[in-house]
């Protein structure tokens, strides 16, 4: 299992837009993918489990991978994060 | 036998194609048990299949014509349809309580949609209303029946609509759709305005198309006259082909005015300018001959997305319009939010009374942040053409100077930084509330300039809403008490020697221009499709002569009076 975690510092949190990448990011691997904010943990291939986080800026959240390819799920959605300016 | 439906001339022109009617079709779900799960899973796979098909062909669409900001609502669109939290919990609602696919889909996606409208941020609650969006899709293709998708039409058609909202009209297409006409509306609504925008044929308000008019029937769209043809005769299209091309031609005529100045019979100069949302607007501005921007909303910048645009962005957009411009005068209006324009994400209270409410200069003095970006790609941009600056919704002269200072302070920080700005940035006010117009005189020692935005002004005058039809009666832009009130700002600014311009559409209407021309209104923004006409019929008119009755039309009775002695006189 990999995980890592990150400061939300978009001005706007994780809306339709910077979701609808992430999410897809995750949808390319095999591994479960999760994001866990406030106590509550989705299902990161989820567009609709992300937005109903409605995560806003300042958060901490956590993404975590569990399967063959849980390392390269991290490492391409941390890129994902730090290119649409999320977080880190 | 054809049948002639009424409503409120929007846009000029006529159209004649089939009837797409836009409804979204009542969708009733009925409960079933099933025997073979697995067979109902897969009608549900090919459902959602085909709805991935077709809003991949709307957000390719999208993309090319409205750009990728626009596009992005349908990639989310796109996602919900393969979010496993939705997908497999119809599925396994479908094997284990042996219900049919569109039952499964409606309860799952009720209980998402139920979800985000609880939440307690506008954006999220929105984003329900995409749920909805993508799932009715999905239920139309199970139950067989049509989904209306706009963006998808292939060929040339009418579009007949109870109204257009914005997400409609952003995706039609100019190819394809020739006009439109919709059951309520009038010429200040948002579907009459995009129709000039568009230039394509409107007639809005015609309360029953919807309920007449079938898919594929013939219709004659009569923008002129305000007129919808079903079903026309042979004759009746031969004839309204005619009237086309009498209309084509006249708009020829008017072409050869586009590099003209605007002048009376009598050779009193005056400014037709138009009125636009975005830079892209600008092509149609030079296109039809319009002497400058009398009126740049910038709302739009701010709309249909979910943060406020940076400086940067906006700083771009003015620059645009500016350097586009050439040097002609450009009017940029400061951030008129609130009414019937809200942002989601500024998260602002629901208000009883919007339009005397919350918004414009009244939201750009409390949340400055806002206020002061603005002002900042404002000034930056100042020295790319030839900008003016104008603050809505003005009441009182103390909210005119609070944000002149805030102005000011922005620039003195730009000029300490070392940024270049104009110095001479002309800086006015919109007078659409009668307190600012009955104290123009006072105002006119301070600001540069006038514009009358007559829409809100006529509202406010009369306390009639804009958007209710019952009042609709009220919204009288020749009554003499609205002309009275723009005698009263005109004079005050000639007397301090500004000028006064108007961007509201009695600018660009044939009954009102004679009376303004003769008011001495010194510049008319309206629709860019109106300034050749507008232009054609001003110099026909002599001003001497028109001023000479003035006094006589302000003392008139009633807006029915006023009308009746233009038309006599004046046409």
């Amino acid at each position: 299992m990999a995980e890592k975690t990150f400061k939300v510092t978009s001005e706007s949190g994780i809306h339709a837009r910077p979701a609808t990448t992430l999410v897809n990011q995750a949808g390319q691997f095999s591994s479960d993918i999760t994001l866990d904010y406030n106590g509550k943990s989705v299902n990161l291939k989820s567009i609709m489990g992300v937005m109903s986080l409605g995560i806003q800026s300042g958060a901490e959240i956590t993404i975590k991978a569990e399967g063959s390819d849980a390392d390269e799920a991290i490492a391409a959605l941390e890129d994902v994060m730090k290119k649409e300016g999320l977080g880190e | 036998m054809s049948e002639k439906i009424s409503g409120i001339a929007a846009s000029a022109g006529i159209a004649i194609a089939k009837a797409f009617v836009l409804q979204n079709p009542e969708l009733t779900i009925e409960k079933k048990s099933i025997e073979d799960s697995s067979q109902e899973i897969e009608r549900f796979q090919s459902a959602l299949e085909k709805s991935k098909q077709e809003l991949t062909v709307i957000k390719d669409k999208a993309n090319e014509e409205l750009g990728e900001d626009k596009a992005a609502i349908f990639a989310a669109h796109l996602l919900v349809l393969s979010d496993p939290e939705l997908v497999d919990a119809v599925k396994q609602k479908i094997e284990s309580e042996k219900v049919n696919a569109e039952s499964a889909m409606n309860d799952v996606s009720s209980m998402f949609i139920d979800m985000f409208e609880q939440m307690d941020n506008e954006y999220m609650k929105e984003r329900a209303a995409d749920i909805r969006d993508v799932s009715k899709r999905v239920l139309a293709h199970l139950l067989d029946v049509q989904f209306a998708t706009p963006a998808s039409i292939s060929e040339e058609v009418v579009i007949l609509a109870e109204d257009l909202t914005p997400s409609d009209t952003a995706q039609l297409n100019r190819k394809f759709v020739k006009g439109f006409a919709t059951d309520i509306g009038g010429r200040t609504s948002h579907s009459a305005i995009m129709s000039r925008s568009m230039e394509i044929p409107a007639v809005v308000g015609t309360k029953t198309i919807t309920e007449k008019v079938e898919n594929g029937v013939m219709i004659i769209i009569d923008g002129l006259d305000g007129q919808v043809i079903v079903d026309p005769t042979q004759d009746e299209i031969a004839a309204y082909q005619e009237k086309q091309q009498n209309y084509q031609q006249q708009k020829e005529e008017w072409a050869k005015l586009v590099n003209e100045k605007t002048f009376s019979s009598d050779n009193v100069q005056v400014e037709l300018a138009a009125n636009i949302g975005t830079p892209s607007d600008v092509k149609g501005v030079l296109e039809n001959g319009a002497e400058g921007v009398g009126l740049y909303r910038t709302e739009f910048l701010y709309m249909g997305r979910d943060q406020l645009p940076t400086e940067e962005e906006q700083f771009k957009a003015y620059k645009e319009v500016l350097e586009k411009m050439e040097g002609k005068p450009v009017v940029i209006r400061t951030l008129d939010i609130g009414g019937d324009k809200e942002l989601p994400y500024l998260n602002l209270p629901k208000e009883l009374n919007p339009f005397l409410g919350f918004r414009a200069i009244r939201l750009c003095l409390e949340e400055q942040d806002i206020f002061r970006t603005q002002l900042r790609a404002l000034l930056r941009a100042s020295t790319h053409g030839n900008l003016k600056i104008m603050f809505p919704m003005i009441a009182t002269l103390e909210e005119f100077r609070s944000a002149k200072s805030i102005l000011l302070e922005e620039k003195e920080k730009l000029v300490k930084e070392g940024t270049e700005v104009s110095e001479d940035i002309e800086v006015g006010i919109m007078v659409e509330i009668p307190s600012t117009a009955v104290m123009a005189d006072t105002f006119a020692k301070e600001v540069d300039f006038f514009s009358i935005g007559t829409n809100d002004l006529i509202q406010y005058t009369m306390a009639a809403d804009r958007m209710n039809e019952q009042v609709s009666y009220l919204y009288q832009p020749y009554s003499p008490a609205i002309l009275r009130l723009v005698k009263m700002v005109i004079d005050a600014a000639h007397k301090e020697g500004k000028w006064t311009g108007m961007c509201g559409e009695m600018a660009g209407d044939p009954i009102a221009i004679p009376i303004l021309l003769g008011l001495g209104l010194d510049e008319f923004s309206m629709s860019a499709t109106s300034v050749l006409p507008a232009r054609s019929q001003i110099r026909g008119l002599s001003k001497e002569k028109i001023s000479a009755h003035i006094d006589e039309i302000l003392q008139m009775d009633t807006m029915k009076d006023v009308v009746d002695f233009v038309e006599k006189n004046f046409k």
